[in-house]
């Protein structure tokens, strides 16, 4: 049976793991970006990011009660329990892969963040007005680069090009919701992702467009991160990320 | 603890400086939240600036640090809401910046010759709160403390 209290887990603890995630992606591609200002925007950002999921992780942890730590939760949990989208696990080839993943991101963030400003959970509330102002720096960022690498070369564009077609069937999933998306909506602490794919799609298509690309025509959209079931490279990046504390358990700074 | 210990307490928290603005204390960044006792202890609520800002934990040492200096036990916390703002910065504060070569929120110019004429170079600069921008008049390159509201 779902229950609110549950469901709050379920919600808050999805939200921390896109973040925690991406902000690895991200850290994976810090030293490899085209010049030094972009290295120090991608650490920024996953900065941002990590920080917010931190935050989220904390509060799942308090609200669990089970006496799993902040940290516990991000290092120690296996595959099949993290509840990330598929989207965020995706590997890079190249900058054009790292930019349009993070545009997709950032475009969703800022939609969700805007509606959680005005949940009637207090922390999820507080979370979401100070992650608000930090998307909307995200959005402008890598959207400017979307426009400037598709609008750019015939070599930049081809790439971004292909980053959108391998990656817009992970997309769906940000706007699909389950039992417990509705069941945080109806209690007033979340939002039915549904509801945010109008905003979504607009900003997404419109950047598309000034870019002069293309939203892929397959309608094949894949999912079951929500559900912990994964495309194969979460493992392997789990195995980096986690690596520290599976090798010298309860390792500390 | 009397009353005036509290207040002592206070204001040894509000001379604590930001580890990446050292022309700033805490107290002047807007930061500091609120300095209240629980029995003996001095308890300190501070606000990130960005969510991921690494010099939070650094913050939360030097304020404990300078409190035992003057034999007081604290504990600190973080809060998030409401979200800080760069327009929490007075005006003092915002002329020590530009004294020390960042230009603060607000109106950009270059704090070397003051020209409005200048280019962001990028919005991520060495910390999570400035951006990175260039003198067009002087060839100066400077931090911007930016607007966040």
């Amino acid at each position: 049976m779902i229950t609110a209290t549950g469901t709050l887990r379920v919600y808050v603890t999805r939200i921390a793991d896109d973040l925690l995630i991406n902000a690895q992606r991200l850290a994976e591609y810090m030293t490899n970006a085209p010049e030094l200002e972009e290295e120090l925007a991608i650490a920024n950002i996953s900065l941002d990011n990590l920080g917010v999921a931190q935050a989220l992780y904390s509060y799942a942890a308090t609200v669990a009660d089970d006496g799993r730590s902040a940290d516990e939760l991000a290092f120690l949990r296996t595959e099949r329990e993290f509840t990330n989208c598929l989207l965020v696990e995706q590997p890079h080839r190249d900058f054009a892969d790292v930019m349009v993943r993070q545009f997709f991101l950032d475009a969703w963030h800022l939609e969700l963040w805007a509606a959680l400003e005005a949940s009637t959970d207090p922390t999820i509330a507080a979370v979401a007005a100070k992650a608000v102002k930090e998307a909307r720096y995200h959005v402008r960022h890598s959207s400017g680069w979307v426009v400037r690498l598709g609008d750019g070369t015939p070599e930049s564009g081809a790439r971004t090009q292909r980053a959108i077609d391998s990656l817009w069937r992970f997309t769906g999933e940000l706007t699909t919701g389950d039992n417990h998306d509705a069941t945080a909506a109806a209690a007033g602490f979340g939002v039915n992702p549904a509801d945010l794919e109008g905003g979504w799609n607009a900003r997404v298509q419109q950047v598309i467009g000034t870019a002069r690309l293309a939203i892929p025509e397959d309608p094949f959209q894949a999912t079951g991160g929500r559900q912990g079931r994964h495309t194969e490279h979460l493992g392997h990046l789990l195995a980096e990320l986690q690596f520290m504390q599976r090798a010298y358990p309860g390792l500390d700074w | 603890m009397s009353s005036a210990n509290a207040r002592s307490a206070r204001e040894i928290v509000a001379a604590v400086r930001d580890p990446e603005l050292p022309s700033l204390t805490i107290d002047e960044l807007g930061i500091l939240r609120d300095v209240r006792l629980e029995g003996e202890t001095v308890v300190v609520s501070i606000t990130p600036t960005y969510s991921g800002c690494p010099a939070m934990g650094v913050i939360a040492d030097d304020i404990v640090a300078a409190l035992r200096a003057n034999s007081l036990e604290s504990r600190v916390e973080t809060v998030l809401s409401p979200a800080w703002s760069s327009d929490w910065l007075s005006d003092t504060a915002k002329a020590k910046l530009r004294a020390a070569g960042v230009a603060p929120p607000g109106s950009l110019s270059c704090p070397r010759c003051d020209s409005s004429d200048v280019r962001t170079v990028s919005e991520f600069g060495s910390t999570a709160c400035q951006a990175l921008v260039v003198c067009r008049s002087c060839g100066e390159p400077f931090p911007h403390f930016k607007t966040h509201q």
